[in-house]
């Protein structure tokens, strides 16, 4: 954008769509924010006005509030720990040279392809049913006992679903770093007489740290609002043990019918988002620079 | 020690044959350049020493033992990339450091031996640095240093002045060349440039897709080239042939005459050959004049700072008779 007259241009015509999606956030918030501070339940219309502080101490002193709030922090760990782990195995099998490496590629990228709620619906009724699921078959096949997923380890069995999801994302971007390290310095490793292990640890992974923030970053972006995978499989359930803070919103708001507290809710997710961004960025985020 | 010596190695990329059949022996402690046009599988050549790639037949013994199969840990050499391969994220004593900490040396031997190294290349106040805060000379030392604190059978350098700019390759050249005067271990050395492998080595192979065309001393190979190719590839601007009759005249298929070994007038001799100058390049201490001489094309003649001639002038080319070198049908110097 060298002179003013291409400056004022672009401004131009990038203008509508920057009102437009200032719109669509801005309008939200606004109103999320706005019936956080009155009384607004659908089972009683008649009580409205404004709540002052009442949503929120309704909400943050629910005993449920706090377990979603653990169970929001192990469902991002437990899935961030897996697809980081997994997905740089996987990564460097994937680099191996071997026959068909193209089609086996696109097999492992499959998964994100398909929807949250098709996937959650495949784990639910084809991997882990307590009765006719492939699990479920392959315990009762080797004489142990079969595991009812969803009642006996709900939160473990909603991360091993994420975790499936997320994983060909980690992979992806994880083999793209693996494949950007220059040829030239792994054979000098290999001259300096660094074997597999050595090579791995001191010259792949420094090399790999960058690509690692950037899947812990984005993916913890969106493992904060895990929603559809809980919906589909445990609903929240058995009680709270399955239930991070997205779901509690919804279920306070839309399952309780009390807009107001689930308003509130939602403030509160928000402000533990940015709260998490901010001790992530400090922890990793220095790998981000030059 | 530290002598390589290669027995009938072949090497071929699927179909395609790089190497078809090398032997050569370098003895402990020489300086060899391998020379070549790109292409010439100089670089592979190198690798399969190195032991990056592997032999498709044939031996490769270091030291008399046999090495073809070893990985290239164990052969104890040391290899300058050309494009350094330092490692981004160490800094500058780390790198350095980094076959010592392999070899699971002590630290204190480690820090004694990178301090040495570092006092030798001119590094010491750059330990702390990360490559990327270095120039390229300074990069070409820290792989330097890398090869060096290792104590190698030998060092391999693989096009290592390529990325640098004129100036600093001379200098980097000498550093080479006093370097190896110094620590006397056998350096096998891959460039594409005639004049680094004339200055540097003790022995030059001169291979052309992927056959050693000749293996000799810099001078051996100015003086007395096998072939038309080492004729022509040795020796800066390069040698002026001529076929036909004019070669006939010295029972030859074809004639080669060095810029440098004319004689030039601008009055008719008996004898020479008369051109008429198409370019005349101005260096100050010498001038190369490209020189259409008729029915022959175009010569490259040296002739001294001093004198005057432009485009345009007629000029009387005399080669020296001692000079003039024969070649036969099949390009073998007669």
């Amino acid at each position: 954008m060298a002179t003013a007259q291409t400056r004022n241009l672009a401004r131009t015509m990038m203008a509508p769509a920057v009102v437009l999606l200032f719109i669509w956030m801005i309008v939200p918030l606004v109103m999320t924010l706005w019936f956080s501070f009155q009384n607004y339940s659908l089972i009683n219309p008649m009580m409205t006005g404004f709540a002052g502080l009442a949503n929120y101490t309704y909400v943050i002193s629910d005993p449920s509030f706090v377990q979603a709030l653990i169970n929001t922090l192990i469902l991002v760990l437990g899935v961030l720990i897996i697809t980081v782990i997994g997905g740089t195995f996987i990564a460097l099998l994937l680099d191996q040279p071997i026959w068909g490496q193209g089609i086996l590629r696109i097999l492992v990228i499959s998964p994100f392809f398909v929807m949250p709620p098709v996937a959650a619906l495949i784990w639910k009724n084809g991997f882990m049913h307590a009765d006719y699921g492939l699990i479920s078959h392959l315990m009762r096949f080797v004489g142990l006992k079969p595991i009812d997923w969803f009642a006996q380890y709900p939160l473990l069995s909603v991360i091993i679903i994420v975790a499936w999801q997320w994983l060909p994302f980690a992979t992806l971007i994880l083999l793209t770093a693996l494949q950007s390290l220059s040829e030239e310095q792994r054979e000098a490793a290999e001259m300096d007489g660094a074997n597999a292990v050595n090579r791995f640890w001191y010259i792949i992974m420094p090399h790999m740290s960058r690509a690692v923030t950037i899947v812990i970053l984005i993916q913890t972006i969106f493992l904060l609002g895990i929603f559809a995978e809980i919906r589909v499989t445990t609903g929240g359930g058995p009680g709270f043990a399955s239930t991070n803070i997205a779901f509690l919103v919804f279920r306070t708001g839309i399952l309780s019918n009390d807009i107001g507290a689930g308003s509130a809710g939602g403030v509160v997710a928000v402000i533990i988002a940015n709260i998490v961004a901010f001790f992530l960025m400090r922890a990793v985020g220095k790998n981000l620079d030059a | 020690m530290g002598s390589i010596a290669l027995d009938h190695v072949n090497k071929s990329f699927g179909d395609v044959q790089v190497i078809p059949d090398i032997t050569l022996d370098i003895k402990d402690g020489e300086f060899v350049v391998f020379v070549g046009p790109s292409g010439c599988g100089k670089s592979t050549l190198l690798r399969l020493i190195a032991g990056l790639e592997d032999t498709t037949s044939g031996h490769i013994l270091l030291d008399g033992q046999d090495m073809t199969k070893a990985p290239p840990a164990r052969r104890g050499l040391a290899m300058v990339f050309q494009s350094y391969a330092l490692y981004p994220h160490m800094t500058v004593r780390d790198n350095i450091a980094f076959p010592l900490k392999m070899a699971k040396m002590p630290k204190e031997q480690i820090d004694a031996k990178v301090e040495y190294a570092a006092r030798t290349l001119n590094l010491a106040s750059y330990l702390d640095r990360r490559p990327r805060a270095l120039s390229g000379g300074q990069r070409q030392r820290v792989a330097i240093g890398r090869a060096i604190v290792r104590e190698p059978k030998a060092f391999l350098f693989d096009e290592p002045l390529s990325n640098l700019d004129a100036a600093l390759r001379v200098n980097m050249r000498l550093e080479i060349t006093e370097l190896h005067q110094q620590l006397k271990t056998t350096m096998i050395y891959v460039t594409h440039d005639q004049v680094e492998a004339m200055t540097m080595a003790d022995r030059i192979v001169v291979l052309n897709a992927g056959n050693v065309e000749q293996f000799g001393s810099p001078l051996d190979l100015y003086n007395k080239p096998a072939n038309r190719f080492v004729a022509g590839f040795i020796g800066s601007p390069k040698m002026n042939f001529v076929d036909g009759a004019e070669a006939a005249k010295h029972q030859a298929h074809s004639i080669g005459v060095r810029p440098e070994h004319f004689t030039l007038s601008r009055t008719p001799t008996p004898g020479a050959w008369k051109g008429t100058v198409a370019v005349a390049e101005l260096l100050g201490s010498d001038t190369f004049l490209h020189v259409n001489v008729d029915s022959f094309g175009l010569f490259t003649v040296r002739t001294g700072g001093e004198d005057t001639y432009k485009h345009g002038d007629d000029v009387y080319l005399t080669p020296e008779p001692t000079r003039i070198y024969k070649f036969g049908p099949d390009g073998k110097a007669l």
